[in-house]
């Protein structure tokens, strides 16, 4: 009787105190609302703006057109798939670069690894203009490269480096590897060594035990870079703007111009969402697979 | 020494993993600070190495009314933007530890979202609302579209910092007489200063070196260094720009040595 007088007791509390939780969290939510409405009008009521002229023809009525021109136009076919290669090749190479990085220095001593995580940091605090400015220099005609290669006796005559294709990428690539490479080093250092050690001494071979315990470890880490590097280089405006020398065109600069030279804001709006739609969706994928907050959160 | 290397025999993998290493390390670091030399040329063209050693880039930078109103306006704009966002952003990040995870988990997608949608969307978006309510061009309006794209990078510091702070200690505040408000200034704040500090930080150099939204926003009178850095070198490689962006590079290099200080004190306080 006292027992289970005792444990209705408790039974009531419980819910109390879950309520009174519940409260006190919407209490302290309250907190977060400055930041979040100033996000809400800055950022979405512009861009859900944006994104709505596209649904609307030139009269002012709801229409499909916007989106029936951009996926005929050839200049704006062109556009996607730069776009898409670019990003995809960027991906290529920051995964390429990073993930060997990653994994020799999360085998390095913790301190000499925080050292040298200095030197992946500086890009990450440096302006991206003046990051891109520096390419510029360095691959120009008498850049740098041109300049060694040719009094070395390798070249004759300078290499196209800036100004095109390459020029953007290896821009790209150098503004976007600290992305991928802080969610997936932080990953990779929370992997205890020591399973590796007893996937060996349990007759794996080394290579097959990095494969099977190290590698899928990192799986989420190596993910989150993945999408942070594909999700940014997607909506790439100022690299290739000034890397690409006016002849690398991708949505970001397509969209930009279509309003500011052609006033066509029906078809830039139809683009944006298209690029929205890509974003969200790789975003959306990995939300659903490891949680929004392991792609910050380190 | 790499476990995986360790117990498999042919050990000079180990050697070309330094190699590779140390060349993406240098690939990652190095490339900026060529513009630093750069910036001291005599000649008024770009070499490496300069032949001749001058300071008449910087003269021509700190000599031009038109660059030194552009500096200001970011110097004030970033200023701003950080005492602004800095408060905004850890009152947020306090606020979201203790909502259920719900919430926090929709919270954190809101928060995400101005970091990753692209950027020239935000930037013709809030150029179209603020024409409609006459901010373009001005201070307000610059600050206020930076704070949102700055609050961002300060609420996931905090909420890093706070996820290493023990809540009992402010519930120990609490149950010995001390209020809410008090508990957070005077035990729950000193414990997370570093990640507010580090926070205030991003939020400076991410303000100084927003492009796209400034372009659109900025301008006149109120134009940003990064909006006139931007419009010039679209025209030419001019080198007033190496002594620009050798000044931007100091001043990023500065605050990441600060963080990298708070960061070892932290980690000192915690052992």
């Amino acid at each position: 009787m006292n027992i289970a007088s005792n444990n209705q007791l408790e039974g009531l509390n419980s819910k109390e105190l879950a309520k009174a939780r519940r409260k006190e969290g919407r209490l302290f939510f309250n907190l977060s609302l400055p930041s979040l409405i100033t996000i809400l009008i800055v950022v979405f009521i512009p861009v859900f703006w944006l994104s709505s002229l596209s649904f609307f023809d030139r009269a002012g009525d709801f229409s499909w057109e916007n989106y029936d021109r951009i996926f005929q136009s050839q200049l704006y076919i062109k556009t996607f798939i730069v776009t898409l290669k670019i990003s995809f090749i960027t991906l290529f190479f920051c995964i390429l670069l990073g993930y060997p990085l990653c994994y020799w220095l999360s085998q390095l001593p913790n301190r000499l690894a925080s050292i040298l995580m200095i030197f992946v940091l500086l890009p990450f605090w440096t302006s991206i203009l003046v990051r891109t400015y520096a390419w510029l220099v360095i691959l120009q005609r008498n850049g740098i490269i041109n300049d060694t290669l040719i009094s070395i006796g390798w070249i004759d005559e300078p290499l196209q480096l800036a100004h095109n294709l390459t020029g953007s990428i290896i821009g790209m690539v150098h503004i976007l590897l600290p992305f991928f490479i802080l969610p997936l080093f932080a990953s990779m250092r929370s992997i205890d060594n020591n399973f590796i050690r007893a996937a060996i001494s349990l007759g794996s071979t080394p290579r097959g035990a990095f494969w099977q315990v190290f590698f899928k470890m990192s799986l989420p880490g190596f993910f989150a870079g993945t999408v942070l590097v594909f999700v940014l280089a997607l909506g790439t405006y100022v690299t290739p703007a000034l890397l690409g020398g006016g002849k690398i065109q991708m949505l970001a600069q397509r969209i930009d111009s279509t309003i500011m030279l052609y006033s066509n804001w029906g078809a830039a709006s139809a683009l944006g969402v298209v690029l929205l739609i890509l974003a969200f969706a790789v975003i959306w994928i990995f939300n659903r697979a490891f949680g929004i907050d392991k792609l910050f959160m380190r | 020494m790499a476990a995986v290397e360790m117990v498999g025999k042919r050990k000079y993998n180990n050697l070309w993993l330094d190699f590779a290493g140390v060349c993406i390390l240098f690939f990652l670091a190095l490339p900026t600070f060529i513009v630093i030399p750069m910036s001291f040329s005599g000649a008024s063209y770009l070499e490496f190495p300069p032949e001749s050693w001058s300071f008449r880039w910087y003269e021509s930078y700190f000599g031009s009314s038109e660059w030194m109103r552009s500096t200001r306006t970011s110097l004030l704009v970033a200023f701003l933007t950080t005492i602004i966002a800095t408060p905004l952003g850890s009152l947020a990040a306090y606020g979201l530890t203790f909502t259920s995870a719900r919430v926090r988990n929709v919270s954190q997608l809101i928060v995400v979202v101005p970091i990753l949608v692209p950027v020239i969307l935000i930037a013709i978006g809030v150029f179209h609302l603020y024409a409609k309510l006459g901010l373009n061009y001005t201070i307000t309006g610059i600050v206020i579209a930076h704070t949102s794209l700055a609050v961002p990078f300060v609420i996931i510091t905090v909420l890093a910092g706070l996820k290493n702070y023990d809540f009992n200690q402010e519930l120990a505040a609490r149950s010995l007489g001390a209020s809410r408000p008090r508990a957070l200034l005077t035990i729950t704040l000193p414990q997370v200063k570093f990640s507010i500090q580090t926070g205030a930080l991003l939020a400076f150099i991410t303000s100084l070196d927003e492009v796209v939204v400034s372009m659109f926003v900025s301008g006149g009178e109120n134009a940003t260094i990064t909006r006139r850095m931007f419009n010039s070198l679209r025209d030419q490689v001019d080198p007033t720009i190496a002594a620009i962006s050798s000044c931007l590079i100091i001043i990023s290099v500065s605050a990441l040595v600060t963080v990298l200080i708070f960061n070892r004190n932290q980690s000192k306080d915690q052992i």
